[in-house]
């Protein structure tokens, strides 16, 4: 591959990438659109993460919305109680996240498809218990205050200023991920999706390759976690809880497995869907479960690769 | 012993209901290798239909007997319309295709019901039994009788019946099945009424004591699950003492350690015997086909 074709294939989805985001704002007819924008930048921060865990290398997990909850809950607590600032706040929620992934992932990645599935709820749970009870901490139910994030004597608040740090933040995730991909731990991950045992043939430290990519996966939703909790200035435990879990692996599964646009997309449905049901506030769980099934049923590889797979048959 | 009594006691009468549920999640998975997530809304259905046509009018007994088709009927339309178009699925999308039915039946609950808790009266009244030391509620032994009899008709069924046997075939090997005249379809459709029922007969029954609301059916399906995964999944039996070690777990932690935390001890024990026997209790182990 010479050089322009690598720049071609490697480079332009991303620069297209940072058109979108840079072009939107210019179609916002006001403010709300910058909250909404931004709200869907910061879980698709948290689905890509996820999605190189469950597309990738094709570990599910069903509890990922703890570690959103840890990075959320470490921007409230280490400025409120640890004096540590916000900025600081989120590195060290991702650092915490990070430890717990790697103390936990081991016992519990070596478990396969239902176990699997199981225990990784049972860990969101866990954290989302710890959270209600922890109320010393917390505030318990009822949640916790989230003081704004100030860099130098700037604070942070406007839903346009969000929107720019999650969409840049959302374009260097992307190009991480990218380049995790097509790393040769990327290589291996797919491997492992495909067959653990051929992986393992072919000299893969599988029980390595997964830890790693779940403390990545960790990492993703754990910062994303700080940003939503900063950005909406109050935190309960309902981030971590059990339906949070659920959106996320849903917005994985329903922007397409693998496929790195596709957490975007699948945010973006279902942060958009709710906002725009609010008139049918009553029915909006059971719009939202009719529309989980109906993508599962009759577009189950999710819609970004259902709509490569359409466009390369209308070209032939 | 009073206080040890009080927590056994009250950590069967959970474990039974627990049971049911995973009971429930055992037949489904067993004849289709779904892992269905709306089982506890099964248990949420049965007890909230009762409630509301009680509140009609409608006398208890018959309420409950409507409730129970009403669910079956749902449980039937749930792997018709939902189950069924999406053969062929993966283990993922059918779980995520439950879980969206879940949230489906709360919604609808909420909208067509409400969001309050609500309660039945006591079969036989709420005068505590003394054994002991410890108060057992009569309704407690209604729940216990009621899940030692659904196991038993339904090891009947599955062992003495010739039905029993298509499901038995068909759990064991799908397409052998098919291959000696059995309907798989209707096998699958029929586990699924006969969860639905359970499910619906467990709400029936223990509404009584821990009430009800159109919410209750996310923790129940975790717990059930969680149950069944304990006793080793497409195990009945294994189901059953999954479900009672669990009550049995719940319980004797809320008493002795923290009832704050009964629900994260009782997922910790889960998680290490996943750990240290990841099959579970009883399920037997499983050699990987490359």
């Amino acid at each position: 591959m010479n050089v322009p074709t690598l720049i071609r294939h490697r480079l332009a989805p991303f620069a297209a990438l940072a058109m979108i985001i840079l072009l939107l704002p210019f179609f916002f007819p006001s403010a709300y659109y910058y909250r909404v924008a931004a709200l869907v930048l910061i879980f698709a921060l948290a689905a890509l993460g996820l999605n190189l865990l469950m597309g990738f290398a094709g570990q599910v997990s069903l509890g990922h919305a703890g570690f959103f909850g840890i990075g959320g809950y470490a921007t409230a607590i280490g400025p409120t109680y640890l004096g540590l600032p916000s900025w600081l706040s989120i590195i060290a929620g991702a650092a915490v996240s990070s430890l717990i992934a790697f103390l936990v992932g081991r016992p519990i990645l070596r478990l396969k498809g239902h176990y699997l599935a199981v225990s990784t709820l049972g860990f969101g749970l866990l954290v989302a218990i710890v959270l209600n009870n922890e109320a010393r901490w917390t505030g318990g139910p009822d949640g916790m205050s989230v003081p704004r994030l100030a860099l130098f004597d700037w604070s942070i608040r406007g839903s346009d200023t969000w929107y720019w740090i999650a969409g840049g933040t959302f374009l260097l995730g992307a190009i991480l991920a990218r380049n995790l991909v097509d790393s040769p731990t990327g290589r291996a991950l797919r491997a492992i999706h495909d067959s653990e045992v051929a992986a393992r043939v072919l000299g893969v430290d599988v029980a390595r390759k997964k830890l790693t990519i779940f403390i990545i996966s960790a990492i993703y939703a754990s910062v994303a976690g700080s940003y939503l909790a900063l950005f909406n200035g109050h935190i309960t435990p309902d981030i971590a809880g059990f339906l949070r879990s659920i959106e996320l692996a849903t917005m994985v599964v329903l922007g397409g497995m693998g496929s790195i646009i596709g957490s975007l997309v699948g945010a973006a449905v279902l942060v958009v869907l709710p906002q725009t049901l609010t008139a049918l506030h009553d029915y909006e769980h059971m719009v939202l479960g009719l529309i989980l099934m109906g993508f599962m049923i009759f577009l189950r590889q999710g819609i970004v690769p259902g709509l490569i797979r359409a466009f390369a048959r209308m070209r032939t | 012993m009073a206080e040890f009594l009080q927590f056994f006691f009250s950590g069967l009468t959970v474990g039974a209901v627990y049971a049911l549920v995973a009971l429930g999640f055992t037949l489904i998975y067993n004849a289709s290798d779904v892992i269905n997530f709306a089982q506890g809304e099964f248990v949420m259905l049965g007890g909230m239909t009762t409630v509301f046509l009680g509140l009609a009018g409608v006398p208890v007994p018959l309420a409950a007997v409507i409730a129970i088709i009403v669910t079956i009927a749902i449980g039937l339309a749930l792997h018709r319309f939902a189950i069924e178009p999406a053969r062929g699925a993966s283990a993922v999308a059918l779980i995520m295709i439950t879980i969206g039915a879940s949230i489906f039946l709360r919604g609808a609950a909420q909208v067509v019901f409400d969001k309050r808790f609500h309660s039945l009266p006591h079969w036989f009244g709420a005068d505590p039994i003394r054994v002991g030391g410890a108060a057992i509620l009569p309704q407690s032994l209604v729940v216990l009788a009621g899940a030692a009899i659904i196991v038993v008709l339904l090891w009947v069924f599955i062992d003495r019946t010739l039905l029993g046997k298509a499901v038995i075939a068909t759990a064991a090997n799908r397409l052998a099945a098919r291959l000696v005249g059995i309907n798989t379809r209707k096998i699958v459709g029929l586990s699924f009424a006969v969860s639905a029922a359970i499910g619906a007969i467990a709400g029936i029954f223990v509404t009584p004591i821990t009430l009800t609301s159109s919410e209750v059916g996310t923790m129940l399906a975790l717990k059930g699950f969680a149950a069944a995964m304990l006793g080793g999944i497409g195990s009945a039996l294994g189901a059953v003492v999954g479900g009672l070690v669990l009550g049995m777990l719940e319980a004797f932690s809320a008493g002795y350690l923290s009832s704050q935390y009964k629900d994260a001890i009782a997922f910790l024990v889960i998680l290490a015997v996943l750990f240290a026997m990841p099959q579970g209790l009883l399920g037997k182990g499983k050699v990987e086909r490359v």
